[in-house]
């Protein structure tokens, strides 16, 4: 097999449609149709919405990335499709998509993990992921540490939100500010004009005592809906920018020092932040001076490589094929929590022999 | 001709390939939670028992439902990728129509009932298995008795509630292989059959919130 894989990557587990194709460690092409419009009006993603809005998606999504990248899908050498963790009925379409694509053109199936892909992503932009390398992953759904000394079958969870995901408590905010959804963009975008240290919000599991590397984001969110209301209720104006100034540097605040620590600890010379959070300017620029102070070097993808796509499937698809990890058995399903340590799902050979007989070559 | 017919709209996910003439392979397992698992490995082991591989198919053919929409949309999906895949036309079929071509009746009316979950049924009337009189829906059983009273009814979802369905006539699922033939039929007439969208009669279940929950103890 080349060391440089032709793999072609099917992302369905939220809201975005993705279809990715790579050769090794480059992008070749980075489609996505996203539904984020038609569930804005509901505050969050429906995921019957999300569901439906992903078999429309699909095709179109596919021949979109093969153009882009000018190439056959007969000369791919795989088909990735992430199996979990996410929406178990919007992952679904995208593994029924994946299992019929790889077998009607005979090519290996890779059910990979929806996180190990977000860190992955990464080898598309600054190149191969170094061994080992700390993760930070943020978005609405999801809020991490990973550390990884082999993406395709080694990631360790250092730490997990307890309650709510970061980008999640951004959602929220952005709410009960009347800002819309989703909240990420638009509290990155009024805090620019605020003064981060104008209200102190707590920072969540920093104690003496608390686990060292989890995060929590409830209080935190309470506590400036409580204060927003006590402003309201005494009739006075809400500072929105200060307000989302001092809430983000809450977040980023923990966030940050919570990574770099853990990189300390272990003797990680390499931090990675991936997710949709990661498109935060304050959590890139808070992270860069922390990790400079620390000797950390800070791997940070371009947004639309951070947020959910399906090149970072295929970048995982690629590494798999690359490194001979075995592929899935066609009869893969979606796995809602698919535990991180679980970086792929391999197949049972058997089935793949049997199969064998009926593609075609 | 060879089409490839596939239907997950109902607990059954079953396959068949058809020549134009005749079937010539088929299976269906019922289990309503493994869609997903089960079609490739029965696409798999359909094409191995005829004898035969995929790139020999000229169409597939799926059944559009309606159905309980996280299983329906495998057979949809799996449908839509093979096409392209192949580069063959994919059909839609509704799976309340397969089980009336199944059911043979030649003088109706009948109906055609099957689970919606949520104490409903998705149905339609025929006037004979080749005719559907309208369009299908979904409903409480109570509510449609008046509509369907007297008539004998097919499927899975008439089993379930006997006060509206008591003249139940088989199958009780339906198979691929009857949507396979129902298609063949169609396409030899010179028919044009529906492109394969899926008929989901709901909305998605969603509330678009009121207000934020305000925190401050009162
Ligand atoms: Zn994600």
């Amino acid at each position: 097999m080349a060391d440089e894989p032709l793999v072609l990557g099917i992302e369905t587990s939220c809201d975005e449609t993705g279809v990715g194709i790579v050769r090794g460690t480059t992008l070749l092409a980075d489609a996505v149709a996203s539904s984020v419009d038609e569930h804005a009006r509901f505050g969050g993603v429906v995921p019957e919405v999300a569901s439906r809005a992903h078999l429309e998606a699909m095709v179109p999504t596919i021949d979109r990335a093969l153009k882009e990248a000018g190439v056959s899908a007969r000369d791919l050498d795989g088909i990735a499709v992430t199996a979990g963790p996410g929406l178990a009925g919007a992952l679904l379409v995208g593994v029924s998509a994946a299992k019929a694509y790889a077998y009607a053109l005979g090519k290996p199936l890779y059910g990979v993990n929806h996180l190990a892909s977000h860190i992955c992503v990464d080898q598309l932009e600054h190149g191969p992921l170094p061994e080992p390398t700390m993760a930070l992953l943020v978005s609405g759904g999801h809020s991490s540490l990973l550390l990884s000394s082999d993406i395709t079958s080694d990631v360790r969870p250092m730490g997990a939100t307890i309650d709510d995901a970061a980008g999640e408590a951004f959602d929220k905010i952005a709410r009960v500010l009347n800002l819309g959804f989703p909240g990420g963009p638009v509290i990155d975008r009024y805090a620019r004009e605020g003064d981060p240290n104008a209200i102190a919000f707590p920072r969540g599991l920093t104690g003496p005592r608390d686990p060292a590397y989890d995060f929590s984001f409830s209080g935190l969110k309470t506590a400036v809906a409580r204060w927003i209301e006590a402003r309201r209720a005494a009739g006075e104006e809400v500072p929105v920018r200060d307000v989302a100034a001092s809430f983000q540097e809450a977040v980023v605040d923990v966030l940050t020092r919570k990574a770099v620590r853990a990189c300390k600890d272990e003797g990680v010379d390499h931090l990675m932040i991936g997710g949709g959070v990661a498109a935060n300017s304050r959590l890139r620029a808070l992270a860069q001076e922390r990790c400079e102070t620390a000797g950390i070097r800070l791997r940070v993808p371009r947004p639309k490589l951070c947020t959910d796509n399906g090149a970072m499937v295929a970048a995982l698809g690629a590494e798999m094929v690359a490194r001979n990890r075995s592929a899935s058995s066609w009869d893969l399903s979606a796995d809602s929590s698919l535990p991180v340590t679980d970086t792929h799902v391999p197949g049972h050979d058997h089935v793949h022999e049997v199969s064998k007989e009926n593609l075609y070559s | 001709m060879l089409l490839l017919a596939l239907d997950t709209a109902t607990p059954s996910v079953t396959v068949a390939l058809h020549d134009g003439r005749e079937v010539l392979a088929s299976s269906s397992q019922v289990d309503a939670r493994r869609h997903g698992e089960l079609l490739l490995p029965a696409v798999d082991r359909l094409l191995a028992e005829a004898g035969l591989k995929l790139d020999a198919v000229t169409a597939v053919v799926v059944g559009t439902g309606p159905g309980p929409y996280t299983g329906l949309r495998v057979g949809l999906m799996t449908a839509d990728t093979f096409g392209l895949a192949l580069g063959v036309p994919v059909h839609g079929v509704c799976t309340l129509d397969a089980l009336a071509y199944a059911a043979d009746i030649d003088k109706g009316p009948f109906v055609v009932a099957t689970d919606a979950r949520r104490k409903e049924v998705y149905w339609a009337t025929y006037a004979d298995s080749r005719t559907r009189l309208t369009d299908p829906a979904v409903d409480r059983p109570a509510e449609i008795a008046d509509r369907v009273a007297g008539l004998p009814a097919v499927g899975a979802g008439a089993l379930l509630y006997p006060e509206t369905f008591p003249s139940v006539h088989e199958p009780e699922h339906v198979s691929a292989s009857a949507l396979a033939a129902l298609a063949a039929e169609r396409l030899a007439a010179g028919e044009e059959l529906p492109a394969p969208r899926p008929l989901y009669l709901r909305r998605p279940d969603a509330q678009v919130p009121k207000n934020y929950k305000v925190v401050t103890p009162k």
